[in-house]
């Protein structure tokens, strides 16, 4: 397979590979379009956004005050409303104020701390001169899916990408899976926390007291099924059940404990007794067992065909060509999966290098990349909710633990077209008035502007009317 | 940047479901007159709906002691049978169910066993025998057995779910600003999409889409009567609220489900209003905390159905709605005061045309011999019987279409006869 011309691999790079070109990007990374990205590659991972910084605990814990301070209000509510005799206002409003502040104070916490993470997560990706590296911190963030659908888990998105993906983005895969399955956010979304193990010492005493504990096996059966060996790989609910088992007492420090909000491996919730998962066998063991799982799984060659084709559907086509997907694989088993020799193998293939853009932008990658057209950031999470909601891709917000979906059908929709549309309208009304749009179309899309696109442009009858075309023209839509 | 849309009424109210995460979509087909055509409603209720919260079983000898604390009690439970009750949200099903116009399959699934949201969903969605069985959704099939006539798709909503995907293309709207048509700039881009395969035909649709809605959103303004294209139409309500949300968040919640389902039913009532409906509904994936998480889930299902009898009027003569869900749940709790992925579940099937009956499909009862793989309610109907008796029997379509067509490889799931 021949390669296309240095220009066009210059526009490639920074379309496909990265977050759409901000202006000057094609031309620096014309000299050498591969070069330009293997320097983006780095043992250290990808890069931190510039949020408050606040780790997973120091959320946690400041999550707990507030709702230990709203349980306070209620029973202050309750003092007041049910008590004959005089009670003792512990503040000068009235309980049932008190209380829907304290309420209104949980939810204020939840949204101050997602938007700002979210923001200065979309303002490192308008920013960045590293945009292969911000994209494939990304990829890994949808791949370890955790979302709002879980209130829980909300305020520590955030933290989770900062701890568990964005270190690991260029480690051994192992090193990330570890991370991101023993880390409060995923523990928490996926019910983790709260399984025990039927023969285990706590449900013994939990079953003498008349309550019910046991398994959940949600955390056990999507490692499984998306993290690791895929859906595909033959495995069976026994397997599920039994690394479920392997992985109970994987929790999290409560309100009441110092390690509040830290991954804590509670024994006396562990099942005991050896295990057998995949054909394995895992001898007695407490947080040893679920590790050696979890080890065993990154060291799948079934993950690594799994994991290698998400890859190559995520950069290059939604159907990807079997040579790539063989190369990342190839590369990821000689590697032990390596994931900055897998991003190289990347870069190093002839076939993520077909002019043809395969892919559309989702609704993120198209306002993050009409914002480095212009060589701008969104200034205020407003800027990003809104249109990111109604393209079907809010903030922080994927639908499942399969992550957002990664098909042009399910982005390239009529309506979607149409807002992507308004938006731009409206985008072009704020920004196109100062800006030469020839120009702009040159550096946004370089050797990947066409002729008509580039006559369209030209023969706009206004700059507003010729930044919308250029910003919905087929080949900024698509990568 | 002015709101052009002409009817603030409805549109206040579907960008309040859109805030909730609403979408709607239709696929479908002109040449029915609305009143008096037949038509259908499929809801997706996404994350494995757990089938013995939604009709408990509460007359058999298992039922309380494999639920214990989230299993729904007697004395709240809505009394359909000696063995069946409904769940305390569904008060509008029990009315429905005691006039003999709704009905439960309580053991029914999908031929798929993997027990993963996505291969169920996806076999749910194509109507095939296993998983990436087809592209297309058997819906979408319908309508192309259905054809000829001009078919007209609308999604409202911003991604296609696959039930409604294939070759009679889906439209999709959600309020938003409106086109504003004396610009050049969607003729020119048009124009750029030509060569554009996927662009091209979606824009155009897009285009034609929001022109469609405006329009009907204008005829539909005080009350669901009135006229647009046929087809098929699809909700979708991701997992909005937290389980057991605040009672304010659970009224407001109902009542935008409840009209969302009202004006589903206006769209269906337009002259040449969509045949058939899709809508679904997520959240159903209740590990942990079910009981207060299944009950709101319960109440917006219930209110968009409601909604939906009563936006029908005189048309619900003429409806059968089918209410799925991917998969069961475990016949236990787990420990977490939740439930896993199973395999039974059931469905709820409703509508003025429905004959009177008790359960549809055989009820294999908790005993612990009889639960698949000791762990779920054993399935003993197949889904596609469901539908394929819906479809022959209620719309009308021809059985060998159906065999062949919609529901190919589908010979071992019988056609559900003698519903309606």
């Amino acid at each position: 397979m021949s390669l296309p011309s240095k220009d066009m691999m210059a526009a490639i790079a920074a379309t496909r590979f990265g977050l759409g070109a901000r202006p000057g990007e094609i031309e620096a990374a014309r000299g050498d379009p591969r070069g330009f990205l293997q320097d983006q590659v780095r043992r250290e991972g990808a890069d931190i956004p510039k949020d408050d910084g606040e780790s997973a605990p120091v959320r946690y814990a400041a999550f707990a005050d507030l709702r230990q301070e709203r349980r306070a209000a209620r029973q202050e509510t309750r003092m007041v409303a049910g008590n004959d005799m005089k009670p003792i206002p512990l503040v000068d409003a009235p309980g049932a104020n008190a209380k829907s502040d304290a309420q209104k104070e949980v939810q204020r916490y939840i949204r101050q701390k997602t938007a700002g993470d979210f923001l200065a997560r979309a303002q490192l990706a308008a920013d960045t001169e590293a945009a292969f590296r911000e994209r494939w911190a990304l990829f890994f963030a949808n791949h370890f899916t955790v979302s709002q659908t879980k209130q829980a888990a909300s305020i520590v998105i955030g933290p989770f990408e900062r701890e568990a993906i964005r270190p690991h983005a260029f480690s051994r895969f192992e090193d990330m899976l570890l991370a991101a399955s023993t880390h409060a956010a995923m523990l928490t979304y996926l019910d983790q926390a709260q399984s025990v193990g039927p023969s285990s010492p706590a449900a013994r005493y939990q079953t003498r007291k008349g309550r019910r504990t046991g398994l959940n096996e949600n955390l056990a059966r999507e490692i499984l099924e998306l993290h690791t060996v895929g859906v595909d790989a033959g495995y069976s609910q026994a397997d599920v059940t039994e690394f479920a088992r392997a992985l109970t007492g994987f929790s999290i420090g409560r309100a009441q404990d110092p390690d509040i909000g830290a991954f804590v491996f509670r024994a006396n919730t562990h099942e005991p007794g050896a295990r057998s998962i995949l054909g394995k066998a895992y001898a007695q063991g407490g947080e040893d067992q679920g590790l050696a799982v979890l080890k065993a799984l990154a060291a799948d060659p079934r993950t690594a065909r799994h994991v290698c084709g998400k890859i190559a559907r995520h950069f290059v086509a939604d159907d990807p060509p079997p040579a790539l997907v063989k190369r990342l694989e190839t590369r990821w088993i000689e590697t032990g999966g390596q994931l900055d020799e897998v991003a190289k193998a990347l870069i190093a293939a002839p076939e993520a290098w077909d002019p043809t853009p395969a892919k559309i932008k989702t609704p993120y990658e198209f306002v993050i990349s009409t914002w480095r057209a212009v060589g701008g950031r969104p200034a205020s999470f407003e800027r990003l909710n809104p249109i990111l909601t109604s393209l079907g891709q809010k903030p922080f917000y994927p639908p499942s633990p399969k992550g957002w979906p990664d098909e042009a059908g399910a982005w390239a929709s009529p309506d979607g077209l149409v807002k992507r549309m308004q938006w731009t309208q409206g985008f072009a009304a704020a920004v196109a008035d100062t800006r030469d749009p020839d120009a702009l179309a040159r550096s946004a899309l370089g050797a990947r502007l066409s002729e008509p696109t580039a006559r369209a442009v030209a023969r706009a009858e206004t700059r507003r009317e010729a930044f919308a075309l250029l910003v919905m023209s087929p080949e900024f839509q698509r990568r | 940047m002015t709101d052009r849309s002409p009817s603030p009424s409805r549109r206040s109210f579907l960008a309040a479901a859109a805030s909730l995460g609403v979408a709607v979509s239709f696929v479908g087909r002109q040449a029915h007159a609305a009143d008096g055509a037949k038509k259908l409603v499929v809801v997706v209720c996404r994350g494995g709906m757990d089938g013995l919260s939604v009709a408990p079983p509460i007359g058999d000898p298992g039922y309380a002691a494999l639920r214990g604390a989230i299993a729904i009690r007697p004395e709240e439970a809505l009394e359909l049978d000696d063995t069946f009750a409904l769940h305390p949200s569904l008060t509008s099903v029990h009315a429905l169910a005691r006039q003999g116009q709704a009905r439960i399959a309580p053991a029914i699934a999908t031929p798929d066993r993997a027990r993963s949201h996505f291969e169920a969903q996806d076999v749910l969605e194509t109507g095939e025998a296993k998983v990436y069985g087809a592209d297309s959704g058997w819906l979408n099939r319908t309508l192309e057995v259905m054809g000829p006539g001009k078919t007209e798709a609308l999604s409202v909503g911003t991604t296609a779910p696959l039930i409604l995907r294939g070759k009679v293309q889906a439209a999709s709207w959600s309020p938003g600003k409106g086109v504003d048509e004396a610009a050049r700039l969607p003729t020119l881009l048009q124009d750029l999409y030509k060569g554009d395969p996927l662009l091209g035909p979606a824009f155009a649709r897009g285009l034609e889409t929001e022109a469609m809605a405006q329009a009907a959103m204008t005829a539909l303004a005080p009350a669901p009567a009135s006229a647009t294209e046929g087809g098929m139409m699809m909700a979708s309500t991701p997992a909005m609220s937290q389980p057991g949300g605040r009672p304010a968040d659970n009224r407001q919640g109902r009542e935008a489900a409840r009209k969302l389902g009202s004006t589903l039913a206006g769209f269906m009532r337009q002259a040449d209003g969509p045949q058939i409906a899709a809508l679904s509904l997520d959240g159903f994936d209740t590990h942990a905390g079910q009981v207060g998480q299944i009950a709101t889930r319960l109440t917006y299902l219930d209110a968009v159905l409601d909604g939906l009898h009563e936006g029908l009027g005189p048309e619900w003569k003429n409806t059968v709605v089918v209410a799925v869900t991917e998969f069961g749940r475990t016949a236990r709790a787990n420990g977490t005061g939740g439930t896993d992925h199973g395999t039974g579940s059931t469905a709820l099937v409703l509508g003025g045309a429905l004959k009177r009956g008790g359960i549809i499909g055989d009820w294999p009862t908790l005993a612990e011999p009889a639960l698949f793989e000791n762990r779920d309610v054993a399935p003993t109907l197949d889904m596609r019987g469901l539908f394929k008796g819906v479809l022959i029997d209620h719309l009308g379509v021809d059985r060998a279409d159906v065999e062949k067509k919609v529901f190919v490889d589908s010979a071992g799931a019988k056609a559900v006869t003698g519903l309606v």
